[in-house]
């Protein structure tokens, strides 16, 4: 009776002893070198650097995350970042935040060039050094590079910069995902238009 | 003038899903024509009971759900559930063990999962085990004789038995089926008496050879018309041939080959049941695997198990591991130099 | 024989060829306007090279090819150009693109060609050179430019060069006829490729479905090294991995190009093109183009200039549009739909379908999918096209990806056989584009966190000097002051200093008074002028900046808006502490002191002030600072009289026997206002602009001054009258 019970722990000793060893083994062996978690969460920011979210640029808002802040303050990254974020550190995604601005198309800043008076303000205010110019020489975006953050928009004292929706291109175009409506509203709309 | 505007392609193969299901709807009728002639009306009615109840939960639900009714009932999914449950239930089986059993299979086991397309679980068969468990013996022992070794009853007497509670003296009109009678039989005496058993008939099993045939050929109608591949059925009756042969091959210790391959839901298993595309294994090879899985785990059940057939089970068990072997038998794609495993990690 | 291999999966869909192959080749005929777009191929639009006006021959080129993978267009017939503009095109997309429109003048004028008899006599770079300037691109459908696929990776050898006839989209004839008809120009357009490439095998891969095209070809190849090999009709055999398994069983490995194994395809069409371009100078200025569908009357091939409108070349085979339901240009698998016959054809354009409802009946709603596994069966790329289906819905794209949706060919065979209508290549292109966009967006994303990150470093590098010339200037100034106090000049903190001591006896004359913290007047006064002379300073930089046009105006104005405040602040704290000071009805300010002071002080002034006049007059290198130090002990005797009057008013209305100073104090304020007077004709009268601006500080300090012995006056006289 003794000895089965002595026999019983001794196995379960040995079991827990060697799992515990492959385990260690396994861990040394097969450790994944994370990023650190800061640098995970501004990977899935839009790097727009507007502020919108209440820090001065996408970093910072990225170690507030980190640091417990709610992961729904980012409206250029919108639905998408929101849920790539709750995906990265399992929590629930939820709804964009209304009080730092909604979802909007994408945009750029397009100044104004005959208005311009080359007064640098919006120089100053583009996080990403995306305006080229010098004081008093006409100012101008550099489309390819600006994010879309109207940060500029507000320090021109003329106001001649305008946020412009990128308009689909037709080399940038792709199909959009099917929807069941999509393809009944076409039989619809064409009933409709057989009947007109 | 605008035309259409669509994404390609433009042409479409003829068959919809709901000519699929009506096409298994089809291949099932020789079994279900077996079982009339040699069982009498027992399954007849328990089919057509089985596919109205279906049909009502289904559209319940879906009420329930809010979703088109109409739409998704056209898919003839419900029906094939309800007919594949009045095919494996006992004939003589009282009525509340198929309402049971198909209220679990459409409302537990399908719609609850999100309808068609995402049950993981064959919902034919988890009603089935369901009652099984529930109702051992109601399960086991109103099998109906097979026509000519007693008394056959007509088809108001078998609605009354059916849905009246009419109680029958046992064999009278059921039995237990031949798997578990030789199951008993053969652990007390030898082969060649057991088989002196008026139910084992000349061949196989009186009757029961006759309705395997017929599924037999059901399924070999829906696989000439690609409706299902040979993978699963094949490799389900290898596997079990194979383990009949390896383990079974002495018959005065183990059930024979040929009555686990023409006796109980063996064929009606291989072809209608595992073959459920939705709970099944999707590639070739996985197929494969799923297939020689459940063929290996129905003759462990029947000869070790308490069970005397076990389809349902092992179709269930093996929809457990469906995703494990999807997992591992991803084909390998054109160009590539070996398959690509599983779903990609985190950080990879 | 040679050995045909298999591939994996595949389709037979009903083949509707027999429609178009009825009746040879037609001309299409010349239409009103040719719409020409500049991007008729994969990779960079051609830059135009005509303008609106112009006059061009055929055969002319128009525009050049930009860029590394890009083409050559050409002018279909001789006429004029009338404009580069945004036109509709064929695209799935429905959008616009830049276009040339050329109007035809019928004379179909032939610009100068350079036709070469015997290509064996080019260099390989000369031919490749002629094949780029011809603007040939794949004929298939593919539209890449066939120059640069010519030119193979240099390590790579082509051992085998595949004509590619397979044609295996249905309802499509164009290659069919064109082997028909053509055979011997084809193979000869083989013959030059096999020359640039030399390949040890050349094979051309035509399905068993077109005998007649066989027959021609095997007679068009006798006596050459080129062989026909026929495989089994099956959908999709003409896609390049699934032929060059059939004929080579080599498998393109993912992320290669087929010359990476020693495999190329050409497709016929494109071997005639390029047999064209060399032979007789022609530039690919037409191609042949199917027109079939049950919408018309006579279906059939055509010989179609490029930039033909649609509607134009539908027309010539009678189109019905009241019967047309779907509009298609390419096959019934892989084609896309048109939603209006405005827009030309391009050098892709192989097949145009008008198909009625019947023909193609619109989708049926979208099933479930019941994993049926059909579609994996169809494939011919062997991928699980329910598995991408199910990643696509939910949007979980890096398993789609890692299910090898990027070896997706878009061929559609698991859509026709998915039994669920379930439009699965409609999801796979959505994926692939999502994707698509999300890396752009992710590279962009990453140069805009670069660039950030660029700017903060600069920024923050900016201050740091900026801190560093700060703390050397704070340095400089300290030791400055430090030489400044030990000269007995300084008499502000002497001054400071008793005006406290005035406080401390009062308050010690009058303990029982509750002696609330008095805010220090003196220090607050000091701190108001220091932060008044920075500000002066800053402006004074800042002026001097704006007419240097230095691009430090925009700091110094930040500075200067700082100074601003803080002067304010002072100002502020300052009269926040005169009141509180002045109902301290007991205190008794040591008048007489301050009066003193007040009176050295402003001799000193006088002082300062003669010398400086007479600086002006004979040492100007002196006025400077001799300005300076007036202004300081300006400041020193406002100072001075501030505080006396502070002390009097409390006085006087302490005691009613003493009575105020009135006239001492109307004398003060008179002399203030003299000052002011001859400071500002001072201003009008100067005109140097150091001065003037100086001279505007006076002034203002002055104001100042007048406005404070104003004040002080006005209490003396309230006090007085309340007594
Ligand atoms: S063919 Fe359609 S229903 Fe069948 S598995 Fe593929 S996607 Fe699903
Ligand atoms: S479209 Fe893509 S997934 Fe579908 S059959 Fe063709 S290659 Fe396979």
């Amino acid at each position: 009776m003794l000895t089965s019970v002595l026999i019983a722990v001794a196995v379960l000793l040995g079991l827990a002893a060697l799992f515990g060893g492959l385990l260690g083994y396994a861990a040394e062996r097969f450790r994944v070198e994370g990023n650190p978690i800061v640098e995970q969460i501004d990977a899935l920011l839009p790097q727009t650097q507007c502020g919108q979210c209440g820090y001065p640029g996408c970093r910072p808002y990225a170690e507030a995350i980190a640091s417990g802040d709610a992961i729904n303050k980012c409206p250029p990254g919108g639905e998408a970042t929101i849920h790539a974020l709750a995906d990265l550190l399992d929590v629930e995604p939820q709804p964009l935040d209304a009080e730092h601005g909604a979802a909007q198309a994408k945009r750029v800043a397009v100044i104004r060039e005959d208005e311009c008076i080359g007064c640098t303000k919006c120089i100053q205010a583009c996080p990403v050094d995306a305006i080229l110019g010098a004081a008093k020489h006409m100012h101008t975006v550099i489309e390819s590079e600006c994010t879309g953050c109207d940060l500029c928009v507000e320090p021109c004292p003329v106001d001649c910069i305008d946020m412009v929706e990128i308009q689909p291109d037709i080399r940038g175009w792709h199909w959009d995902k099917p929807t069941p409506a999509q393809r009944l509203q076409i039989i619809a709309s064409d009933r409709q238009g057989a009947t007109a | 003038m605008a035309f259409v505007k669509l994404s390609s392609p433009h042409a479409q193969g003829a068959r919809r899903t709901s000519q699929v299901m009506q096409w298994v709807i089809l291949a099932t009728l020789p079994g279900l024509l077996a079982q009339t002639l040699f069982f009498g009306w027992g399954n007849l009615i328990n089919v057509v009971f089985c596919v109205a109840l279906a049909v009502a939960a289904e559209a319940l639900i879906l009420k329930l759900r809010g979703k088109p009714v109409g739409f998704y009932l056209n898919d003839y999914s419900a029906v094939v559930t309800g007919l594949l449950l009045g095919l494996a239930l006992p004939p003589l089986a009282p009525w509340w063990i198929p309402v049971v059993a198909v209220f679990t299979a459409v409302v537990l086991a399908k719609q609850l999962y999100g309808g068609l397309g995402s049950n993981p679980f064959n919902p034919a068969m988890v009603g089935y085990a369901l009652v099984l468990i529930s109702f051992p013996v109601a399960m086991t022992t109103n099998w109906a004789a097979p026509e000519g070794l007693t008394a056959a009853p007509g088809f108001l007497e078998t609605l009354s038995i059916i849905f009246a509670g009419q109680q029958v003296a046992p064999d009278t009109f059921t039995m237990a089926t031949p798997l578990d009678v030789y199951k008993h039989e053969i652990s007390a005496s030898l082969a060649s008496d057991v088989r002196q058993l008026p139910m084992f008939g000349d061949w196989v099993a009186r009757g029961w050879e006759w309705v395997n045939l017929a599924f037999l050929a059901g399924g070999l109608l829906l696989l000439w018309l690609k409706i299902i591949t040979w993978h699963i059925p094949v490799s389900m009756l290898g596997a079990l041939a194979f383990m009949s042969l390896l383990f079974g091959w002495n018959p005065d210790l183990y059930t024979p080959l040929s009555l686990h391959l023409l006796a109980g839901a063996t064929m009606l298993g291989a072809f209608f049941i595992a073959t459920d595309p939705v709970s099944a294994a999707t590639s070739r090879i996985g197929k494969l695997w799923y297939g020689a899985g459940i063929g290996v785990l129905i003759y462990l059940i029947r000869t070790w198990g308490s069970y005397p057939d076990a389809v349902a089970f092992a179709v269930l068990l093996m929809n457990f591991a469906v995703p494990f072997i999807d997992y591992y038998t991803q084909p390998r794609t054109y160009g590539h130099s070996k398959a690509r495993r599983g779903a990609p990690g985190k950080n990879g | 024989m040679r050995p045909v291999y298999a591939f994996h999966g595949g389709i037979h869909p009903p083949e509707n060829k027999q429609q178009s192959t009825s009746q040879p080749i037609r001309f299409a005929g010349l239409p009103q306007r040719l719409i020409i777009p500049l991007q008729q191929h994969a990779g960079a639009p051609a830059q135009p090279l005509v303008s609106p006006g112009q006059h061009v021959l055929k055969g002319e080129l128009i525009g050049e090819p930009q860029g590394k993978i890009s083409a050559a267009i050409h002018a279909p017939t001789s006429g004029t150009i009338d404009s580069i503009a945004l036109l509709p095109v064929a695209h799935p997309s429905g959008m616009s693109d830049w276009c040339i429109t050329l109007i035809p003048d019928g004379k179909d004028t032939w610009a100068p060609r350079h036709p070469v008899a015997d290509f064996r006599q080019l260099e390989r770079e000369e031919l490749l050179e002629r094949v780029r300037y011809a603007g040939i691109v794949g004929l298939g459908g593919g539209g890449f430019p066939t120059e640069i696929k010519l030119h193979p990776p240099l390590h790579d050898n082509v051992e085998t060069l595949i004509l590619n006839g397979a044609e295996c989209e249905p309802y499509i004839t164009a290659d069919d006829m064109l082997m028909r008809e053509r055979a011997e120009e084809i193979v000869r357009g083989m013959e030059i490729m096999a020359f640039i490439l030399r390949p040890q095998t050349c094979l051309i891969g035509i399905e068993d479905n077109k005998p007649e095209a066989i027959t021609a070809l095997r007679k068009a190849v006798e006596g050459t090294r080129i062989e026909v090999v026929v495989v089994p009709t099956k959908y999709p055999s003409g896609g390049e991995k699934q032929l060059v398994k059939l004929l080579t069983d080599i498998e393109i490995p993912h992320g290669h190009i087929p010359a990476d194994v020693g495999v190329m395809c050409q497709n016929v069409g494109t071997a005639l093109a390029v047999y064209r371009a060399i032979r007789h100078g022609e530039p690919l200025i037409s191609r042949i183009t199917t027109l079939t569908g049950d919408a018309l009357a006579e279906p059939g091939n055509f010989e179609t200039l490029i930039g033909t409108p649609v509607r134009y070349l539908l027309e010539q085979a009678g189109v019905d549009y009241g019967a047309t339901r779907r509009l298609i240009k390419g096959g019934p698998m892989m084609g896309f739909t048109l939603e209006t016959p405005d827009v030309p054809v391009v050098k892709t354009t192989n097949c145009l379908i008008a198909a009625t409802a019947e023909e193609f009946p619109d989708p049926a709603p979208e099933q479930p999918c019941i994993r049926c596994g059909q579609c994996a069966e169809a494939c011919p790329m062997d991928l699980l096209p329910q598995q991408l289906f199910w990643f696509a819905r939910a949007q979980e794209f890096d398993k789609a990806e890692h299910f090898n949706l990027f070896d997706c060919i878009e061929c559609g065979a698991c859509a026709y056989v998915c039994p669920s209508s379930i439009p699965l290549v409609q999801y796979y292109r959505y994926a692939k584009g999502e994707m698509r966009e999300q890396l752009a967006d992710t590279l962009k994303s990453d140069r805009a966190r670069q660039r950030f990150e660029a700017r903060q470093a600069r920024l923050e590098r900016e201050q740091a000097e900026k801190e560093a010339k700060r703390k050397a200037r704070a340095e400089a100034a300290a030791k400055a002051q430090a030489e400044k106090a030990s000269t007995p000049v300084d008499e502000r903190a002497a001054k400071a200093a008793a005006v406290q001591a005035a406080l401390a006896r009062k308050g010690m004359t009058t303990p029982e008074a509750p002696a609330p913290a008095l805010p220090d007047r003196a220090e607050l006064q000091a701190q108001l002028d220091k932060a008044q002379e920075k500000l002066a300073k800053m402006q004074q930089a800042l002026d001097d900046a704006r007419n240097s046009n230095s691009d430090q105006v925009e700091k110094l104005e930040r500075a200067v808006a700082k100074n601003q405040e803080r002067v304010l602040q002072a100002e502020q704290a300052l009269q926040a502490a005169k009141p509180a000071a002045t109902p301290a009805p007991e205190r008794q300010p040591d008048l007489t002191e301050l009066q003193a002071q007040l009176d050295k002080a402003r001799e000193k002034l006088a002082k300062m002030q003669q010398a400086l006049d007479d600086a002006r007059s004979n040492n100007p290198a002196q006025v400077e600072k001799l300005e300076r130090a007036v202004a300081k002990n300006q400041e020193r005797v406002a100072n001075a009289e501030a505080a006396l009057n502070i002390a009097q008013a409390p006085a006087a209305s302490a005691t009613a026997a003493e009575v105020p100073d009135l006239p001492t104090l109307r004398d003060q304020l008179d002399k203030a206002r003299n000052k002011l007077a001859i400071m500002e004709q001072a201003l009008a009268d100067a005109d140097a602009p150091e001065q003037v601006e100086k001279l505007q500080r006076a002034v203002a300090k002055n104001r100042e001054r007048v406005a404070l012995a104003e004040q002080a006056l006005e209490q003396a006289k309230s006090t007085a009258t309340s007594e």
